[in-house]
């Protein structure tokens, strides 16, 4: 599938690098380990050089703590471990580790001539993986490549039972870990194959056999993926295993995304006391992401999968877009959808990340998150509003409020997030629209800000699901929006491919119509809410739409496939949805959720309708792809009027850069915005 | 030979220095890092430890001018750090004295800081001068071949 590929490469891209890294040092490991040395006093860092030179290993040595971090972020990939003294003028030791680990996840030894147990325990405590008392000896430090080792060996491993193939063991046997039990490798291949189906083995192993990297290198976006994939779950609920399906990362670990949310944890503990990070900790570190996962399928087996993939797909359109329109080519701060994104951006990846093999998990993970995410989210979500919430309440706890108040523009977002993913899923079947979301979804940072809106769509909407449903539907986009996302909607009944409307998306794109299809399970998904269930008689909504000939009704049955068109049916099933809590077809809809109720009762009225949610959807979305949709203006079809969401995702999308035509082909884009709720 | 002469002589230094007390085996780490990238590390590290660490004393002593009322906690870190220098050059007296002199601050004994400093900047300018003469003499006797431990 394109999203495999889409992903494939975007993994490549990032692994590549680190996969290049990981084989030069294993050719004469431990030599060319790539140490940074952090120490306030020249002459032991002058010594700390001299032996590690003598061990062979690259040494790069800074005085401060600040240039330290600095030389990290410049260059993600650029150190294989770090040692740092406790005692530092500018920071204290300890809080660079916490920054090391929740930014580089890189191995930390801690150094320091006092030996008192409590400051040693300080340094377990704060996740140093050792600590040596001054004065060093060189033979301390002619070991330290074992961490390294060590640290790669959990993340590979982790990855396995997240479902990377076999390919990562094969990668991992080639680096020179040798020690790697190749047992062990196997039996985690086994497991995770059995985990995850064929299908996304095989983008598995595609993606691992890039990612095989040793260790994770938390970027800007990954990270940003991981926390819209925390608040998407909430943070009481992120379990490793969701945030790594949610986040749809190719070669990602479990263990990368369970230690990185244990120091993101300490982190937000540090910044806010918040509780949450323990519920958090708790949650997800203790939660068998299988057992999640378990429940959460059976809640709507199907559905979820189906969210999971709209999920997908909105949380990459979203980063697409975001990239497309926000982050790379335009400011970001024009973009509403940019504020959105922490939270959006999460929603986002995780369908992104894991669209084929995540999207199970994914479900799980929307199912458990949507509903944090869209708590009463207000029918306006102004996209900045949402993007506003986002950034501000960084942390998880925030989500939910965010939400709240970004509801506004947020419903819309997350539905489109949501839809998103179920349009991955949906497309998965159709196929190709899918993979290139992934691949727009590749430009993280620019799209956080997009994808962030959509995810913060869907994560509305997911949210939402329950509480606020009724408000949902005013919010309308939004709501369903969260629809798709919160597992309770199941994705099943999401028939993205059985939305009428959504058919008539695909017209445009494959994409499409499975967001329209996605769009009207998101109504029906949602047990939670009324308005779902009221839109699980999709048919309804369907039937009032038969001239949304989606070329995907028969694509109804795929709620998600991935298809980026989801978005148009978000958008579609967002104004569906609303119809159906109102019962009334199309006009409740299209009071609820502008866009999307002009979408779907243009749907409804004809594909063309359809196209435009579509449009709307993708131009919202991303720039990206979407295939047709750059500006709701620019789709003619589309009745702008109608379509609030279409209007802010333009907005959002012109912003960015002027959202120029999605054309796109993403499928996925299409969601990013529009296709939120549901 | 001529040149095992001044070998032995620094051998011999070397020696002495240990049988003092006045370093300890991080040294010997010192000189097994030498090589022929870095003949002279040795000399090198000293000489920065030197530099870098006559800031420390200052600062120090400029604290303990308070006289009676000294801040002890700002003293102890200062002399964590002296410590944890003189440390890594394998001063063994001057680390025993910067050890002493953390006891004083944690039990806030001002009179045992004072004392203890004046006796630990003795040593630490005691050592710089019998360093001195040791890396002269082992300039003169040429590189050594390995670091020899004392016994």
């Amino acid at each position: 599938m394109n999203l495999s590929n889409g992903r494939g490469s975007m993994s490549t891209v990032t692994s590549g690098a680190a996969v290049k890294s990981a084989d030069a040092v294993s050719d004469q490991f431990p030599a060319g380990l790539r140490v940074l040395v952090v120490d306030d006093d020249p002459t032991c860092l002058m010594i700390l050089e001299k032996m590690l030179r003598t061990c062979l290993y690259e040494v790069t040595k800074c005085n401060t703590a600040e240039k330290a971090l600095t030389l990290l972020r410049k260059n993600k990939n650029g150190f294989d471990i770090v040692i740092s003294d406790v005692h530092m003028p500018d920071m204290d030791g300890f809080k660079l580790l916490e920054h090391i680990g929740l930014e580089m996840d890189l191995p930390v030894i801690m150094m320091s001539a006092d030996d008192g147990k409590n400051v040693v325990m300080k340094g377990v405590t704060h996740g140093a993986c050792d600590y040596l008392i001054k004065p060093v000896r060189i033979e301390a430090l002619k070991n330290i490549w074992q961490h390294v080792v060590r640290k790669r060996k959990n993340e590979w491993r982790d990855t396995e039972q997240s479902g990377s193939a076999e390919e990562g063991d094969r990668q991992q046997k080639a680096s020179d870990d040798a020690d790697y039990s190749s047992s062990a490798n196997e039996s985690n291949w086994r497991n995770s194959k059995k985990r995850r189906d064929e299908e996304e083995e095989a983008e598995e192993r595609d993606d691992t056999s890039t990612l095989k990297k040793p260790r994770v290198v938390w970027s800007v976006e990954l990270h940003q993926q991981f926390v819209a994939a925390v608040d998407q779950l909430g943070i009481d609920k992120a379990v490793p295993k969701k945030i790594l399906e949610l986040m749809n990362v190719p070669g990602l670990t479990r263990e990368n995304v369970a230690s990185h949310l244990q120091k993101y944890r300490l982190y937000l503990r540090r910044l806010s006391g918040v509780s949450q990070h323990q519920n958090n900790m708790n949650s997800s570190f203790m939660n068998p992401q299988d057992a999640t996962f378990g429940t959460i399928s059976s809640i709507n087996g199907i559905d979820l999968q189906t969210l999971a993939a709209a999920g997908q797909l909105p949380a990459q359109s979203l980063a697409t877009l975001q990239a497309a329109g926000l982050g790379r080519s335009a400011p970001k701060g024009g973009l509403p959808m940019p504020i959105m994104d922490q939270r959006n951006l999460f929603s986002f990846e995780n369908p992104r990340l894991r669209f084929t093999e995540g999207q199970q998990q994914q479900q799980h993970l929307s199912n458990s998150k949507p509903v944090n995410l869209l708590h009463g989210i207000p029918t306006n979500m102004e996209p900045k509003q949402l993007a506003s919430l986002h950034q501000s309440s960084q942390p998880l706890g925030n989500m939910t409020v965010r939400v709240n108040a970004s509801t506004q523009s947020n419903p819309l977002l997350m539905q489109m997030a949501q839809s998103q993913p179920r349009g991955h899923m949906l497309s998965e079947n159709t196929g190709p629209h899918l993979p290139r979301l992934p691949s727009s979804l590749g430009q993280p940072s620019a799209s956080n800000g997009t994808s962030n809106a959509l995810m913060g769509r869907n994560g509305i909407a997911g949210s939402t699901r329950a509480p606020g449903y009724n408000p949902i539907s005013q919010s309308s986009s939004m709501m369903n929006f969260p629809i798709n996302q919160t597992t309770e909607m199941p994705i099943s009944s999401f028939p993205l491919g059985s939305t009428p409307g959504i058919s008539s998306i695909t017209t445009k794109g494959s994409f499409q119509e499975e967001v329209t299809s996605g769009i009207k399970r998101a109504g029906g998904f949602v047990p939670n809410y009324d308005i779902f269930s009221e839109l699980q008689k999709p048919h309804d909504w369907e039937v009032s739409n038969p001239s949304l000939t989606y070329n995907a009704a028969s694509q109804h049955a795929n709620p998600l496939h991935g298809n980026i068109d989801v978005s148009p049916s978000v958008l579609v099933q967002q104004s569906f949805s609303s119809n159906q809590q109102t019962g009334q077809s199309r006009d409740a809809n299209t009071m609820i959720v502008k866009p999307i109720f002009s979408a779907s009762e243009s749907m409804e009225q004809g594909t063309l309708q359809n196209q435009h949610l579509n449009t709307l959807v993708t131009d919202n979305s991303i720039r990206v792809k979407t295939e047709r949709i750059p500006d709701a203006s620019s789709q003619t079809n589309f009745y702008p009027e109608h379509y609030g969401q279409e209007d802010l995702m333009s907005a959002l999308l012109k912003q960015q850069e002027g959202i120029g035509p999605a054309e796109n082909d993403f499928d996925f884009d299409g969601y990013s915005l529009d296709n939120v709720p549901v | 030979m001529e040149r095992s002469q001044p070998r032995r002589q620094v051998a011999a230094m070397k020696q002495s220095l240990f049988d003092q007390g006045l370093l300890d085996e991080q040294f010997i780490q010192l000189e097994e890092l030498s090589d022929d990238a870095n003949p002279n590390f040795v000399e090198e590290i000293v000489t920065l430890y030197y530099r870098d660490s006559s800031r420390l004393i200052s600062s120090i002593e400029q604290a303990l001018k308070e006289r009676h009322t000294l801040d002890f906690n700002k003293l102890d870190t200062l002399m964590h750090q002296f410590k944890g220098s003189s440390s890594s050059i394998g001063a063994k007296k001057v680390k025993a004295e910067c050890t002493l002199f953390r006891e004083y601050c944690r039990t806030g004994n001002a009179e045992g800081c004072m004392k203890t400093f004046q006796q630990l900047k003795k040593e630490y300018a005691s050592l710089r001068k019998k360093l001195e003469a040791y890396f002269q003499l082992a300039r003169q006797a040429g590189p050594m071949e390995t670091a020899c431990r004392p016994k």
